[in-house]
């Protein structure tokens, strides 16, 4: 046991790497991620001009006035740019839980049981691959967002893009725990993507990344104030467009940090426990 | 140290609470042994590799390996085995060399002996050339050298082997066999292996365990086993149409005699001994000896007499979904 490294953490940046050179080392998925983010926003952001529903011709009203009196801000894209973010985050972790199931199938997760590998690492692997990826798309749609005139707050200045990726950090840590204990003991393939079908919309309406709170329905309005989500999507709005809140900003990510922090510890609770053939 | 590589204490798993896959099994494999475990699909050679490698835990009894408990010093086990799986474990995605500094990491063994390593492994594995090749363009004799190499990346002092040559062609077979016999000589490890093809544990195990229904019914030499049947089979035919059952029992060594077909189906231990002892007393009472031929018994007689001759459509062996998983690979990209 000369030359062994006996650090508790040993193997996990092997093994995040490993999830992270599939995607790196494949041109296609790799392009495919970088463009996935930009279609959304061009589509959703672009296309659906929500001010434009908003009639300018009735004299004392100025759209650009209620456009900002219902969404905090007057643009309308610059709005729907950030919910993209969020909503490609939960997308990216929502795969975090088929690797679980893949590895599993494909006999690897027994190889790396057997060896002196921690079990927790192995879930941290997949927790950290799938947030770095998010990472990264986070990046790709707020390069392609500011090209396409992202309006900024007041008092945006370039030190608040390190709070977006700290506040993506910790959701990500958070929603890929979350699918990966979902899928810690399966061996289908198929329960991650019924998972992943039934949560992906309900979770990401019932947020404020597509539309305000205010306006929606009591009950909806009472699961969008729980989902994490919308913290998030808050959060990076207070940072990149709104003039910045920070009572509501430190709200946002102590509700986000509790929630990554909650669901982390689950994850590695479970993989102590189920983690086994 | 102790003395036994491999102990087990009434080593028993249940599954689902009803379905006994290992029942209350003792065996010991001595330091420096290759030991054959045999067993027909379902018998329950896979869970108790499973148990022994600390991925699946025991629902009843003991098991060390080098001494320690594989239930209370799990960590310590993990660091002394290798694992050859059956299927092909290694990431498809990733170059043959990268999948073995893949496995070193999992070991925290330091990327500067790691590369040194992984480097002799694959010219052990005779892998070399293709070491930056993604391993989805592996054959299958390349890929079961991969996760030979992986399984020795970290000098292991017990090493299991599950169906190691499964699916191979005969050079490969032959081949891994190479290696493995290379590696125990210059490490002196322990070897734990199930295998179907009887002729190679006869060949190469200096043990053998049979198993079916998951108790052990035997344990022994491959020539013990052999010995158990009886002994070799000495067939006779003589010229003349007389019995000579009676003149054929008196000679030593002789256990029983059978007359078929017109010949005499003799049992002896010792056949190359007892022929020319039949021939003799028969030429002394004037007889010929027509033909005569010696049959020693494999380990196929052994296996049959002891696992009976009906096939098994066992659930969820653990082999039976060999070939699922290997489609589901194929699949994947």
């Amino acid at each position: 046991m000369n030359n062994v490294s006996k650090s508790k953490l040993h193997g996990l940046w092997a093994l995040t790497n490993r999830e992270l050179k599939k995607w790196y080392k494949a041109p296609v998925v790799f392009l495919l991620t970088i463009i996935q983010p930009i279609i959304w926003m061009s589509l959703l952001g672009k296309a659906m001009n929500l001010s434009a529903l908003i009639p300018s011709n009735i004299p004392g009203v100025d759209p650009q006035t209620v456009l900002e009196s219902i969404l905090g801000t007057g643009d309308y894209f610059s709005f729907m740019a950030i919910g993209m973010i969020t909503f490609t985050t939960l997308f990216t972790t929502m795969f975090s839980g088929m690797s679980v199931v893949w590895d599993r199938r494909l006999g690897f997760l027994d190889k790396a049981l057997s060896t002196p590998v921690s079990r927790s690492v192995i879930i941290l692997s997949k927790v950290l691959s799938a947030t770095l990826r998010s990472m990264f798309q986070a990046a790709i749609i707020i390069i392609v967002a500011v090209l396409l005139r992202l309006q900024t707050g007041s008092n945006f200045t370039p030190l608040n893009i390190l709070g977006v990726f700290a506040v993506i950090f910790l959701i990500c840590m958070g929603l890929s725990s979350l699918f990966i204990a979902i899928n810690i003991r399966s061996t289908r393939i198929e329960t991650p993507m019924a998972v992943m079908n039934l949560v992906n919309l309900p979770l990401m309406f019932a947020s404020n990344a597509l539309f305000p709170i205010n306006f929606m329905p009591d009950w909806l309005q009472a699961i969008a104030n729980i989902n994490p989500l919308s913290y998030t999507t808050d959060a990076v709005r207070q940072l990149l467009i709104f003039n910045t809140d920070y009572a509501k900003l430190a709200f946002d990510f102590a509700y986000v940090g509790i929630f990554a922090l909650i669901l982390t510890t689950i994850g590695i609770v479970l993989s102590w426990r189920f983690l086994n053939k | 140290m102790s003395e036994d590589a491999i102990k087990t204490e009434g080593l028993t798993k249940v599954f689902n609470g009803s379905l006994v896959a290992v029942d209350h099994i003792n065996f010991s494999v001595k330091n420096g042994e290759i030991f054959g475990f045999l067993g027909p699909n379902g018998a329950g050679k896979t869970t108790t590799i499973n148990m022994l490698i600390t991925i699946l835990k025991p629902t009843e009894g003991k098991a060390s390996i080098l001494g320690y408990d594989i239930a209370k010093h799990n960590e310590a086990v993990r660091y002394s085995i290798g694992v050859v799986p059956q299927e092909y474990t290694a990431d498809e995605d990733l170059t043959g060399y990268e999948n073995i500094l893949l496995c070193a990491d999992l070991y925290g063994i330091s990327r500067e002996i790691s590369k040194k390593r992984a480097l002799e492994l694959l010219e052990l594995v005779e892998l070399t050339a293709f070491k930056d090749k993604k391993v989805q363009n592996f054959s299958g004799g390349m890929r079961r050298r991969l996760e030979l190499a992986c399984g020795l990346i970290n000098r292991p002092k017990v090493l299991f082997l599950d169906e190691p040559t499964l699916g191979l062609d005969v050079q490969t077979r032959a081949a891994t066999w190479k290696y493995i016999k290379t590696l125990k000589k210059e490490f002196g490890m322990t070897l734990f292996m199930t295998t179907h093809y009887l002729e190679e544990a006869d060949a190469l195990c200096d043990r053998i365990a049979i198993i079916d229904h998951g108790k052990i019914i035997v344990v022994g030499t491959p020539a013990e086993l052999k010995d158990s049947l009886g002994g070799d089979i000495i067939t006779v035919a003589i010229k003349e149409d007389v019995d000579i059952t009676g003149l054929v029992k008196k000679i030593e060594h002789v256990k029983e005699v059978k007359k078929e077909n017109g010949s005499y189906m003799i049992k002896s231990e010792n056949g190359e001994v007892t022929a020319p002892l039949i021939i003799e007393a028969l030429r002394k009472k004037g007889h010929v000896v027509a033909k005569l031929s010696l049959t020693k018994p494999t380990l196929n007689e052994v296996y049959l007499q002891y696992t009976g001759r009906s096939m098994r459509d066992a659930e969820d062996s653990g082999d039976s979904i060999y070939a699922k998983r290997m489609m589901m690979a194929r699949r994947r990209h």
